[in-house]
């Protein structure tokens, strides 16, 4: 690893500041992914700015809804007693993702912001778009077991890793950035944002941004399910996983949210499902329809065809234990 | 990310004016002065940190880019804490701050400023075993014992979080340290038997 300039400010504002002075400026916060993408070399910030001491841990909750302040650790959100009561589904996905010594360090904003596993990502001796642009897309035509089916490009067929995205974006949250001139607020399926023909921009960061707040609307969902599935029982990243939240009143469906994660490039909801299943009953029948429905438009590149089959398998269950089937 | 452009300003520019300064006094003595620039760049690229380890203050200097791990181990010699995988997917740096299990390894000591660490080291009370590590030699819950230390600082966190309250449990809350040998039936025997012990730990 390079050695670089640390610095700690003590409000946003100095923050941004050190942020958009510097070309190569990195926050950091838990470090668990930035830490290792620099000991890979594939980041090299000349300047690390520390925001552990901003206040930015907070979590706060009304009648309109949650909102998680970016530090909040990841261990501290699922455990956190309004989320475990309102908002269970994004306690599950949390508690699904990494592992408990991770969990420790990871914040909210820091797991939003995680770059991709892609194995060709992280091996800077090989070709890139998202770390070098231009350089092509190994994972096409390569190893592209973890890769996405939804929303691919040409240049770039990475996953979003997160579990606690899924979740978040079944649950319509929203990303607040403080930035040098203006604060702005994004929806989640706004901020993270699919390859296209910018594969190293994951997301809409601008320059000297810095996510201060996560914010979950409140909702009268009365149904939850968060499924993953990975090659062990714990502590891997997603090969599938989906997040369901409903609302229902007897047997009827009045209104459903559902993400899929390890498919995209950021979570992806599965809008046309939500409506077609809005009004109808809760049974095998309706989830199966669903499910074929949910995967409409998965393309696989060899290695990754069997997410779609699973896909399937994985949006089928979600439902059904939700329901309670 | 483009390596190849990564700025390094602040020791060029060190190594430059000490050079200009080293060649106006004494030019005789160039040929010697890019190792003494290094010497002083690296003194400058040190940052003070105070930290208390095991219940003993520290206060040092270290590089930004040393991990807690390295410093633990390197610095401080404090070589019971193990460095496995160095990429946070292995837990045998599993170390202690204030209270919490964190990965060591993807830590970077100065962001430990003013912390409390505890490592495997700090335990025991002198010659007195620590109760999970008593456990451990108990239920053989180790083979080569490299992952040990990582295995028993998460073991302790486990059983202080409330989350040793069944085998299935034992293993989602363990899943973060990986033992190669395979000793993990006896891993979770051990902490098992510390919960039920019901001792403080």
């Amino acid at each position: 690893m390079i050695n670089f300039e640390y610095i700690k400010p003590n409000s946003i504002k100095a923050a941004v500041k050190a942020h958009t002075k510097e070309k190569s400026a990195s926050f950091i916060a838990g470090g668990t992914n930035l830490v290792d993408l620099m000991k890979k070399g594939v980041e090299s910030p000349t300047r690390l700015i520390d925001i552990n001491g901003l206040p930015l841990k907070q979590i706060s909750s009304d009648n309109e809804g949650i909102r998680i302040g970016a530090l909040s650790l990841n261990s501290d959100l699922a455990e956190h007693e309004t989320v475990k009561e309102k908002y269970p589904l994004l306690s599950m996905a949390l508690l699904a993702g990494a592992s408990p010594q991770l969990r420790n360090m990871a914040t909210v904003g820091g797991n939003i912001l995680q770059r991709t596993r892609c194995l060709y990502f992280y091996d800077a001796t090989l070709p890139c778009n998202k770390r070098n642009p231009g350089s092509g897309c190994a994972a096409i035509g390569g190893y592209n077991r973890m890769h996405a089916i939804f929303g691919t490009s040409n240049q770039c067929i990475a996953v979003h890793p997160s579990d606690m995205c899924v979740a978040l974006s079944a649950l319509d949250a929203s990303v607040t950035l403080n930035g040098a001139k203006t604060n702005r607020t994004l929806t989640l399926q706004q901020f993270l944002r699919l390859p296209g023909d910018e594969p190293e921009l994951d997301n809409q960061l601008q320059k000297g941004e810095l996510i201060t707040e996560v914010s979950v609307p409140s909702n009268d969902f009365n149904k939850y399910h968060y499924v993953k599935i990975r090659d062990r029982a714990s502590y891997a990243f997603a090969l599938v996983s989906v997040a369901v939240a409903m609302q229902t009143n007897g047997k009827t469906i009045q209104k459903i949210q559902l993400a899929m994660g390890g498919v995209a490039h950021q979570p992806w909801r599965l809008t046309a499902v939500e409506k077609m299943l809005a009004g109808k009953q809760m049974n095998r029948e309706n989830f199966e329809i669903a499910a074929t429905l949910a995967m409409e438009g998965a393309r696989g590149f060899g290695q990754n065809n069997f997410k779609i089959k699973m896909g399937k398998a994985a949006v089928l269950e979600a439902l059904l234990k939700a329901a309670g089937i | 990310m483009d390596t190849s452009q990564h700025n390094n300003s602040r020791r060029n520019f060190l190594k430059k004016t000490t050079a200009l300064a080293t060649l106006a006094i004494a030019g005789q003595v160039i040929a010697k002065a890019g190792e003494k620039d290094e010497q002083i760049a690296a003194l400058f690229e040190k940052m003070p940190l105070q930290l208390e380890v095991n219940g003993k203050p520290y206060q040092l200097s270290v590089e930004p880019r040393t991990s807690l791990l390295d410093f633990l181990r390197e610095t401080l010699k404090l070589t019971g804490t193990k460095k496995g995988c160095d990429h946070g997917q292995c837990g045998a740096c599993t170390v202690h701050v204030d209270g919490r299990r964190i990965n060591a390894c993807l830590s970077l000591a100065i962001m430990n400023n003013g912390k409390k660490i505890t490592t495997i080291e700090g335990i025991a009370k002198g010659n007195q075993l620590h109760p999970m590590q008593e456990a451990f030699i108990k239920h053989d819950g180790f083979q080569c014992g490299y992952c040990t230390p990582g295995q028993i600082m998460s073991a302790i966190a486990c059983v202080k979080e409330g989350n040793a309250g069944s085998p299935e449990q034992i293993r989602e809350c363990m899943s973060g340290n990986i033992c190669r040998c395979g000793a993990y039936p006896n891993i979770v025997d051990a902490i098992m038997d510390v919960k039920k012990g019901g001792q403080v730990i």
